[in-house]
């Protein structure tokens, strides 16, 4: 019983959605097929050479009625030796050429014209997402199109990084790229299938290099063109008094110091772009939902979600706190 | 065989330490001093590993802390900080502070003895690197109290111990947590490369009559190889660690990015000194291994040639292999293939190695004392680690593989599986040589087993979670990934491993006590240092041995069929 349910979730965990193994992305797709051969290669190695040794130790073991003599000395055999050198030649030939086919598969693949650029900006403890192409900035949440065979968009990213070194990583779609700062590298993906795909910072990077996490949103090509379009408006001007009054106070406070929304003076670069923020499912890199009240307890004391986010809490009074989520709010 | 002549152990009256204290065992402070001062090697030795010995257990606490904080998803043992502290203290400690000098230890204490000599080539150099060793050790971990000023709490520092640019700039890393973890390894590098120095000299100019170099014990060359990587290695990293300083503390810009530096440089010389770094440790392992294994299957090595022509092969390709540790940096398609060959070529002479001690085996007469069966367990622990090592060289494995939990299981089979098992192998075997005394087989056995299975447990299922996405270096991680369940069953394998430590120094204690005499030649060895008496006297040879075979003690038991 026990046993049957350590069973059942070893293999929910094996089917985890961060899994290398289960791809849904051209380059991953790559990389599980030269994993899994070279998976196969070095399990026959281990059986082969697991065996010999198992069994050299089972056969040649001292037995209780041995005579205390020395058994033969060998000294070596050039022959034998010579065999055991070339065999792991061949081996290392085979994985070798075919490995390379892979990288150069992978890193010189042609960029078709219908390819969506994205620029992902690393910062402590969040990404910044830029497409250039549509004067779009978002954070944390990447959304791209679906790409297919016979309308192929897959997404070409370009990474860098503002402070340290970070790296990106979604299991499901591509190997990890480093974003490393005054450098540019290179990451493309073509995803299959919509859905949301996790991933998170995979190199430390600072405190809360655990909680640097990562979504990439696969969308069909119709709901990634309304997610463009909704994205590329100016910010809602907010209705209610209480949003009213927390724009100003926003917009007084050092919030806009770090902070743009667009349409309006705030306009700081440190911090991720707000003008949509309610069109993003997670605050804080994924640190906790993005509902008012998480909104509000996140403004009044960051520390709470994420000890060690770069954001201060500014003291602000319980009716400040209020306002500004108020206003927030709006920036659908 | 008539050309080789062996002393009989034993002492010349008068010259032996007891004798020197003038009978008794002299004050505390005398014996104290002694030890302060001493430039004898196996002194030196002595101190080396129970140095060691004491940041093995320190790098361990430190370790069984950051095991509780991962047992499930989102737990508050530690914070973030203390967490990223710990990380980075537990792989420091460990690497330079246990494993480097512990090898170091015992290639002191068996060096000058297998080659017949009294001391190494440069006691008072000897002497020395130990101290700066141990000031480095001493120093790193002030940073706990003294990391920000005694003003508030101390920090230690937390950069990981790759500790990447531009992380340590000033800018992200305030205070001088950084500074301890910089100059410390400065310290602790010049004395790595005293020692390594001294241990070079001595090979090649300090063996007894007889003993040339294709005579020296394996463990001897494999001390040498690893010497060499030592000079070659660690003092690009020393240079590194002085930019770093010069970036913090005289406005450099090595690797200040903001102003111009480069975050690649610090990964070239970080690396290109890193992964000589796991042969500088595993050469000694593999010495370690190539005495053991012949003595308990009563064989002489097979292929001592190709084991010597073996071990220094893949200390030179080691030496090209360092940006396997950078596929992911975005290097362009020609280098990550290059870079893949090379890896993969290292292969090739360690596959040569793992046969020939196979071949050892084969055909002798294995007994299974505990310092063989730790020797036994290393060559299939072993044989795992250079198969996923295999795995991590095919560049686009490693794009997925790079920094997760399965490169964190790959290395620790590598320290851990490969070289801690070798290093309790030589503790086994060579402990009475020390001591006088036997360790006790019972609590051997026990240990070996209970570590053997916590070993397993933690490192085999530590590969999964990395396949599942779980990237090393971080405090906390959501329920909803699936890494629960198998962080716990690691957890609870390093405390296992964390029990048979506990009665592996219980025995260490309880057998220097109670333990059986050994005599000179406990396990019917070979080698020169079982002609001596266990402890060797201060001089170790009465007369400097003369020796015609790279077995001296068989040509000794066997006049009738000499090497």
């Amino acid at each position: 019983m026990l046993r049957n349910r350590f069973f059942a979730m070893a293999l929910a965990g094996l089917d985890s959605q961060t899994s290398i193994f289960s791809p849904q992305s051209g380059p991953a797709r790559s990389i599980k097929a030269v994993s899994l051969l070279t998976l196969g290669v070095t399990s026959v190695i281990f059986v082969v050479v697991a065996s010999l040794l198992l069994y050299a130790i089972v056969r040649f073991r001292r037995r209780p009625n041995d005579d205390g003599s020395e058994p033969p000395q060998v000294f070596g055999s050039t022959q034998i030796e010579l065999s055991w050198t070339i065999i792991p030649v061949l081996i290392v030939t085979v994985l070798f050429l075919t490995t390379t086919r892979v990288i150069f598969e992978i890193q010189d693949a042609a960029k078709p014209k219908s390819a969506i650029d994205v620029t992902v900006v690393g910062h402590q403890f969040w990404w910044e997402v830029r497409y250039p192409g549509f004067h779009v900035t978002t954070a944390n949440e990447l959304h791209v199109p679906v790409s297919t065979a016979a309308a192929p968009t897959p997404t070409f990213m370009k990474l860098t990084s503002a402070d340290v070194i970070h790296s990106f990583w979604v299991p499901q779609l591509a190997g990890k790229t480093d974003l490393i700062p005054n450098r540019i590298n290179e990451l493309w993906m073509n995803p299959e299938a919509t859905g949301i795909y996790k991933g998170q910072c995979a190199q430390f990077c600072g405190t809360e290099h655990a909680l640097m996490l990562l979504r990439v949103y696969v969308q069909t090509p119709e709901e990634f063109a309304a997610w463009i379009r909704q994205q590329q408006m100016l910010a809602a001007v907010p209705a209610s008094d209480a949003a009213q009054q927390g724009r100003r106070e926003f917009e007084t406070q050092a919030c806009i110091n770090c902070h743009t929304v667009n349409g309006t003076v705030a306009n700081g670069r440190f911090g991720p772009d707000l003008t949509h923020l309610m069109s993003r499912d997670t605050l804080a890199s994924g640190a906790a939902a993005n509902t008012p009240e998480n909104l509000a307890r996140w403004i009044d004391d960051p520390d709470m979600y994420k000890h060690g986010s770069l954001m201060p809490a500014m003291h602000l009074t319980k009716t400040q706190v209020d306002q500004i989520t108020a206003y927030l709010v709006t920036l659908k | 065989m008539s050309e080789s002549s062996i002393p009989l152990p034993g002492g010349l009256p008068g010259t032996t330490r007891q004798d020197a204290r003038s009978g008794a065992l002299g004050s505390v402070v005398e014996l104290l001093h002694e030890w302060v001062v001493t430039v004898d090697h196996k002194q030196i030795g002595i101190l080396y590993i129970l140095y060691s010995l004491v940041m093995f257990v320190v790098g361990g606490i430190e370790v069984l802390l950051i095991r509780l904080q991962l047992a499930g998803p989102m737990k508050h043992v530690v914070s973030a900080e203390v967490y990223n502290r710990l990380f980075t203290m537990h792989g420091t400690t460990m690497i330079f502070f246990v494993a480097m000098p512990i090898f170091v230890g015992f290639g002191n204490y068996l060096v000058p003895l297998m080659l017949g000599v009294r001391d190494m080539a440069f006691p008072r150099l000897n002497a020395f690197s130990l101290w700066l060793t141990v000031f480095g050790g001493l120093l790193l971990n002030y940073s706990f109290i003294g990391g920000t000023g005694l003003q508030g709490a101390g920090t230690a520092p937390d950069v990981g111990w790759f500790a990447y640019a531009p992380l340590t700039e000033r800018a992200f890393s305030r205070g001088h947590s950084t500074d301890f973890w910089a100059l410390a390894l400065i310290v602790s590098g010049f004395g790595s490369l005293g020692a390594a120095i001294n241990f070079i000299t001595t090979a090649f100019s300090l063996r007894c009559k007889g003993m040339k170099l294709f005579r020296m014990p394996l463990f001897v060359w494999l001390m040498v190889v690893s010497s060499v990587l030592v000079i070659l290695a660690v003092s690009p990293l020393t240079a590194a660690q002085f930019m770093l300083v010069i970036d913090r503390y005289l406005g450099g810009h090595f690797f200040d990015t903001q102003a111009g530096g480069s975050a690649m440089i610090w990964l070239h010389f970080f690396w290109i000194f890193g992964h000589p770094e796991v042969y500088v440790l595993i050469m000694p392992a593999f010495g370690i291994a190539s005495e053991v294994i012949p003595v308990f299957s009563r064989k002489a090595i097979f292929g001592y040639p190709a084991m010597v022509a073996a071990s220094s092969c893949i200390g030179f390709v080691s030496l090209s292999v360092w940006a396997h540790h950078m596929f992911t940096v975005g290097m362009s398609a020609p280098s990550n293939a290059f870079f893949t060959l090379s890896t993969m070529l290292v292969g090739i002479p360690t596959g040569i190695k793992i046969f020939n001690w196979l071949a050892t085996l084969w055909g002798g007469k294995i007994s299974f004392s505990t310092a063989m069966s730790f020797s036994l367990a290393f060559l299939f622990q072993f044989l795992i680690a250079g198969l996923t090592g295999i795995m991590l060289a095919v560049a686009p494995f490693n794009w997925q593989l790079h920094n997760s939990y399965f490169v964190v299981a790959h290395f620790h089979y590598v320290i851990v599986g490969a070289i801690v098992f070798m290093i309790f192998a030589g503790f086994y075997y060579w402990y009475p040589k020390v001591t006088g005394r036997m360790l006790d087989e019972k609590l051997g056995k026990l240990h070996f087993w209970l570590f053997f299975l916590g070993f397993h447990l933690t490192f085999d299922v530590m590969h999964v979670p990395g396949i599942l996405g779980m990237p090393r270096q971080i405090y906390t991680y959501e329920a909803d990934r699936g890494w629960g369940t198998l962080n716990l069953l690691v957890t609870i394998g390093s405390f296992i491993q964390a029990l048979a430590v506990i009665i592996f120094v219980a025995n260490l204690v309880i057998s220097y006590f109670r333990g059986k005499a050994a005599g000179p030649d406990p396990w019917d060895a070979w080698t020169l240092e079982w002609t001596t008496a266990s402890p060797p006297p201060a001089y170790n040879f009465a007369v400097e041995p003369v020796v015609s075979s790279a077995r001296p003690l068989w040509d000794l038991k066997h006049p009738q069929d000499p090497d």
